[in-house]
């Protein structure tokens, strides 16, 4: 269920890291208690998000759900696709429904993240 | 600190676990908010049947000879004007006109009255009639012995004829009978929260799983699903019904609610004299529809802005799956209310456009 190529937060947002890039998403739990995602808000491209910090929000039919950033960085891309299919993020949140790229500040903060196991572990599943 | 009191369970709890359904806190109540999903459960309302466990509902029975006598005095609308066999949609208010809850009032016959009331609000309003019971009529809080099923939707009437002798189709909007389901005594109502078709059925606790089960059963060939409080909201607000805590509550009287269509002046009733006065010199503010027209979700409580200057708030707002905008209810400024008045909502504290919009939102074809 939770790719071993990831790593996780606590906040249910996983991190995917090519070089000093990262891809950010959320996981099937987060989109699992969030239920059918009708909103996504992302940062402008040459934003700087800063771990632990809101990197934007996504919205169930019910409710508001912010997403922290993994990692400290500058945003490269938004995946613009969510902006009219924001349902993609209840069909594949590990994969073609990831939220941004960004250019990691300091790759030292990866060291903080969980594992797939241990993410795995922390749901209790 | 005081551990959280246990919630409250209905008679139906067990069956919603075991159909792997999302259960919430709702109001002290352990309910359930989703069990297919709330954009599936809502498709399937409007266009076949769903199935609501609504029994943390309450039920209160006014009886005797002054049953019409009190409930008259409580209740805003005009009870005197029912026929047996015949429901209406009205308002217990405070003396200062705002509202203890809204109701809907079914007459049993003419020395009883049957009160259906929302959950959060059943201890108040039973305790509230009672306290104003100037007239030695029987008050009985129904509530803890009654389960309430809503089926709702285009095929809700062929689902429940399976299981009935009562004849259902000759059964007006807003009438009820009293008869059996699947062999059980029951009270079948035509009413519902969702503004399509459909049925409320009051059953005894005991009999409510059997019910649902059945239910369940007869509706398969219609496509029936059962359905949580998510989907109900998003069909009580596409219909633009108030629900208590959002658009109406003690700090709100009906005028502004517009709901002066429950409210009879030529009869006495608590808060009279407020609402009478408010009519007389007018609302200074009214719910009206909103859409929104940037991006974003207006949300219940989000506030709103009015050429650039605070001016209302949204009470209920999110997605409506039937017309795939995103829309709402607020207050506003009754000079500013027109439909076609730009308002801006504040989401996390940015102004996003939307317009006020006419209500219903959404309204089935007859």
């Amino acid at each position: 269920m939770y790719p071993e190529n990831l790593k996780y937060t606590k906040e249910h947002e996983w991190i995917l890291v090519a070089g000093d890039t990262g891809t950010i998403g959320i996981t099937d739990h987060a989109q699992h208690e969030l239920g059918d995602i009708v909103y996504v808000d992302l940062p402008k491209p040459g934003t700087t998000v800063e771990k632990g910090k809101t990197l934007g929000s996504v919205e169930s039919v019910k409710a508001v759900s912010d997403i922290y950033s993994p990692v400290t960085g500058e945003v490269l891309e938004v995946n613009t696709d969510l902006t009219a299919a924001p349902e993609k993020l209840n069909a594949d949140p590990h994969g073609a429904a990831w939220l941004v790229k960004i250019k990691l500040a300091d790759a030292g903060e990866l060291s903080d993240l969980l594992t797939a196991a241990a993410y795995q572990s922390y749901l209790g599943e | 600190m005081q551990p959280a009191p246990a919630l409250q369970k209905t008679p139906l709890n067990e069956v919603h676990r075991a159909a792997n359904a999302k259960m919430v806190d709702f109001g002290g109540w352990d309910m359930p908010v989703q069990y297919s999903g709330i954009l599936d459960e809502h498709h399937t309302v409007r266009n076949a049947v769903g199935l609501f466990d609504v029994s943390h509902m309450g039920e209160i029975e006014v009886r005797g000879p002054q049953a019409l006598n009190l409930v008259n005095w409580v209740s805003t609308n005009n009870a005197a004007k029912l026929q047996v066999g015949q429901a209406h949609y009205s308002a217990l208010l405070y003396d200062h006109g705002g509202f203890v809850d809204d109701i809907l009032v079914h007459k049993v016959a003419d020395d009883h009255f049957f009160l259906c009331v929302n959950a959060s609000n059943q201890d108040k309003d039973y305790a509230h009639i009672v306290e104003n019971n100037r007239f030695d009529a029987q008050v009985e809080n129904a509530g803890p012995r009654l389960s309430q099923i809503a089926l709702q939707g285009p095929k809700a009437l062929l689902t429940l004829q399976k299981l009935t002798k009562t004849e259902l189709a000759p059964i007006k909007y807003y009438w009820f009978q009293d008869g059996e389901v699947s062999g059980t005594p029951a009270r079948i109502a035509r009413t519902g929260y969702t503004g399509e078709d459909g049925f409320e059925i009051y059953a005894a606790n005991s009999e409510a799983p059997r019910l649902w089960n059945e239910l369940l059963q007869a509706g398969e060939e219609f496509g029936i699903k059962p359905a949580g409080l998510g989907a109900r909201n998003t069909l009580r607000l596409e219909s633009a019904m108030a629900l208590y805590g959002h658009e109406i509550d003690a700090s709100i009287n009906p005028i502004e609610a517009g709901l002066s269509w429950i409210v009879k002046l030529e009869k006495d009733f608590l808060g009279k004299p407020k609402v009478a006065e408010m009519k007389a010199a007018g609302a200074k503010r009214k719910l009206a529809g909103f859409q929104m027209k940037g991006r974003g979700i207006g949300r219940d409580g989000y506030e709103l802005h009015i050429d650039g200057a605070p001016a209302g708030w949204v009470t209920s707002g999110g997605p409506s799956p039937t017309l795939n905008i995103n829309l709402g209810l607020c207050y506003v400024p009754v000079d500013k209310s027109g439909v076609g008045q730009p308002i801006q909502i504040l989401i996390r504290n940015q102004p996003v456009d939307a317009e006020l919009i006419p209500t219903p939102f959404y309204k089935r074809a007859k």
